[in-house]
């Protein structure tokens, strides 16, 4: 009887299926390039989300914009080139390698470099001191 | 008659921090066991009148007493008790009012330590006192929360909806554990360097302990509150906020790992004191970032330019104060001492480079836009990627070597001996990572490396107390390895979700359905719902799996009208290796709601972890308190 219920509920809901989201793009491989751009893309007004995560108005309209552009046969360079243009760099979530951001790619690796090389020179001087010495 | 009484606590605890400071170092410089003595009552009375002042605050918050300008502007008469007691740190002036109190906690905690010299209580002492003294004369002058309101309003203005949150209500005061905890090794630090006493280490090492299990647990809860509440589903966001809490937990690991081995070998000495310093004075500016309003997020609660102003000043004062004081006395208590390339000493000053470097990653990637922005009007952001492509490697490579610390001896460790016996772990590892590439769709390179990496953490771990033997086992071996395996567990959820996270988005109506990941949902409808102070909106989603029905969810939105703000709350449902999670987003036409639905497989496991963590820090929290009673009564003096 349980059985025979639930499968009269799934035929039912089967039959009622929803509608689509509302912005979604018909064809998959155009809506995952514009989930893929919404996510390296920030949501201008908002706290460090993407606009992928916001439910800001503004991030809904860029999310729109977005998949005009797509339809309009645009490739995600163009695209991305258009939203930097006008609103600056601040829009990426990657932020550009330019002489204004070597320092920020680059510490993150020179502090390592340098702190293995003062490693090394602990451990060596360590291995060079007297024993017993503490 | 409360905020009087506030006032009046918060001044005579001015005063007793004056007469901590003054006569804990005093009491260092010249050993008089009466200046001492003072140092200590100062410390405790501190506690003594902090706690009144923060009972008034309380207490005012729990009756409404709307004549007191921060209970009118944060509270409201019909916000469930629990959140008018969190409502008291969930503001500006009564988290810094916590801040304090949570200080004199721990200066309370140093005064009644007996693992120190007196001289080193003393000084330690003292430094509290005189953070104790920045942070009230802060309070007493640009955030008093006793300031009265004349006449007073009928109402106030509310909570923000978002803090009125279990999640929220705890996660303050646990961070705030962790990040004044880091005081106590700063002080005890600052102390070392004033009484140039070598053993500083010992004393100080409970409460690096509680400071770490604290900011572990908090950053969890902060973690946690986001994946539940924000309506989406993610767990971290690389937001400078929460880079603010992580970069103090890096550098007190660190710090941790170091003092470790200064403890027991005498080595790495200035560094393990240049250390606790760092991890304060990055809790200090993590409070400078989240409180001065230079970041704006739902922490910041007031955009004040002043109170910013003094807190940098404190900071610049206890960083610059400290490394004077560090390159003036370090140098007298360096000492040689030797081990070999193949020992736990070497792994822990790898475990402290590839640490360091994390937290240099953290810091500029917070802190590089705020510059560049100051300096060039150059707007840039740092999102995530930045740190997939900076952080993550970096860290990955530590994780590498961390299994091998536990299996390397002081001074001299045997390297292929360690290798032998962790072989069936790399073994593990490898298997997994096969595993995961042949049998799992979708998968990615890093994601399956992922798990090989997390299941060569945890394999480690065992391995490492199978060899240790588990009838001898003792708490600190324990420690390191659940501390360990924690690590993995949290790894494994971060890769599990991050691959094989499902999601769905679909606008419904009653009995439409939806699929998401192999279950199925019906829309049952929309009813309304009142709370205590909210009006929400309440879904009914059948869940269906195979056909049958496994469970009934009801995400919510909520609408504050005190407040006049409304927030999501989500459904979830858990089987610990998944997550169901429910959001009901906007109603478009009547009666049809637009639904978010998302599978997060492993998800759980990422706080799971921290919590295996945390328990790695009570074990060896529980093996210092009790061995320091055991040997305290045999041996005076330990010899480590």
């Amino acid at each position: 009887m349980r059985v025979a219920l639930a499968l009269a509920l799934v035929l039912f809901a089967s039959l009622a299926q929803a509608s689509p989201a509302p912005d979604a793009l018909s064809d998959p491989a155009q809506e995952a390039r514009a989930r893929n751009l919404q996510k390296e893309l920030r949501c201008l007004v908002c706290q460090g989300e993407s606009l992928d995560e916001s439910n800001a108005s503004l991030a809904v309209d860029l999310r729109h914009l977005i998949r005009m552009r797509i339809k309009a046969g645009d490739s995600d360079k163009q695209i991305v080139d258009f939203l930097v243009s006008r609103y600056g760099d601040f829009i990426l979530m990657e932020p550009p390698f330019e002489p204004g951001t070597y320092a920020l790619w680059l510490t993150p690796f020179a502090v390592l470099i340098l702190g293995a090389g003062i490693a090394m020179w602990v451990v060596v001087r360590a291995r060079k001191s007297p024993p017993g010495e503490v | 008659m409360t905020g009087e009484i506030g006032q009046l606590a918060l001044c005579l605890a001015l005063a007793l921090s004056l007469v901590m400071a003054v006569s804990g170092i005093a009491g260092a410089r010249n050993g008089a066991a009466s200046a001492q003595a003072i140092a200590s009552g100062a410390a405790n009375g501190l506690f003594v009148f902090i706690a009144l002042a923060f009972g008034a605050l309380t207490y005012a918050s729990i009756v409404s007493d709307f004549s007191l300008l921060n209970v009118a502007q944060n509270s409201h008469t019909l916000k469930p008790l629990i959140y008018k007691i969190s409502g008291v740190w969930g503001n500006h002036e009564g988290s810094m009012l916590l801040w304090v109190l949570v200080l004199a906690v721990y200066s309370a905690a140093i005064s009644w330590s007996r693992r120190g010299s007196s001289q080193l209580t003393s000084a330690a002492l003292g430094v509290q006192g005189i953070l104790a003294i920045a942070f009230l004369v802060f309070i007493l002058l640009t955030s008093n929360p006793f300031l009265r309101l004349d006449p007073a309003p009928f109402e106030g203005n509310g909570l923000n909806p978002l803090l009125q949150d279990f999640g929220l209500a705890v996660h303050p005061p646990m961070l705030y554990c962790g990040y004044v905890g880091l005081s106590a090794s700063f002080a005890y630090a600052a102390a070392a360097l004033i009484t140039k006493e070598r053993d500083w280490a010992r004393a100080a090492r409970p409460f690096m302990l509680v400071a770490w299990i604290a900011l572990t647990l908090g950053i969890a809860l902060g973690s946690w509150w986001a994946y539940y509440d924000l309506g989406w589903g993610g767990f971290w966001f690389w937001d400078p906020v929460e880079n603010a809490s992580l970069m103090p937990w890096l550098v007190a690991t660190a710090l941790l790992h170091s003092a470790l081995a200064t403890e027991r070998t005498g080595a790495f000495r200035s560094w393990t004191l240049l250390l606790a310093i760092a991890a304060f004075s990055l809790s200090l500016i993590g409070t400078f970032l989240v409180r001065s309003g230079v970041l704006s997020s739902v922490h910041s609660f007031a955009n004040d330019p002043e109170r910013g102003v003094f807190i940098l000043a404190m900071i610049v004062g206890a960083i610059g104060g400290a490394l004077g004081l560090f390159a003036w006395r370090a140098p007298s208590l360096e000492g040689g001492t030797s081990f070999e390339p193949a020992s736990r000493e070497t792994a822990l000053l790898l475990n402290n480079v590839f640490l360091v470097a994390s937290t240099a990653t953290v810091f500029v990637g917070t802190l590089y836009p705020l510059a560049l922005d100051a300096m060039t009007g150059t707007k840039i952001s740092v999102g995530p990627p930045f740190f997939a492509i900076t952080f993550a490697p970096i860290f990955i490579a530590l994780l590498l070597l961390v299994p091998f610390g536990p299996r390397l001896g002081w001074r001299r460790g045997d390297l292929a001996a360690a290798l032998r016996t962790l072989a069936p772990a790399v073994g593990i590892a490898l298997v997994t990572t096969f595993a995961i590439l042949t049998f799992t769709s979708p998968h990615t390179l890093a994601g399956a490396g992922a798990f090989g990496v997390a299941a060569w953490l945890i394999a480690a771990s065992a391995i490492d107390l199978r060899a240790r033997g588990l009838k001898t086992l003792q708490a600190g071996a324990l420690a390191s390895a659940l501390a360990h395996a924690g690590l993995g567990v949290t790894l494994m959820g971060v890769a599990g979700t991050t691959l094989w996270k499902s999601e769905a988005l679909e606008e419904l109506g009653p009995g439409e359905t939806m699929s998401v990941a192999g279950y199925t949902l019906r829309f049952d409808g929309v009813k309304a719902a009142q709370g205590p102070n909210y009006d929400a909106a309440r879904a009914t989603i059948t869940v269906l799996s195979g056909g049958r029905e496994i469970a009934v969810m009801h995400p919510e939105k909520r609408i504050f009208p005190a407040e006049g703000q409304d927030t999501i709350q989500t459904a979830i449902r858990t089987t610990i290796v998944s997550d169901l999670y429910l959001a009901l987003g906007d109603q478009r036409d009547k009666g049809r709601w637009i639904v978010r639905a998302y599978v997060n497989p492993l998800a759980p496991l990422i706080w799971l972890g921290a919590l295996v963590m945390a328990l790695g820090g009570f074990a060896a929290l529980w093996s210092r308190l009790r061995v320091s009673r055991t040997a305290g009564a045999a041996v005076p003096a330990p010899a480590e």
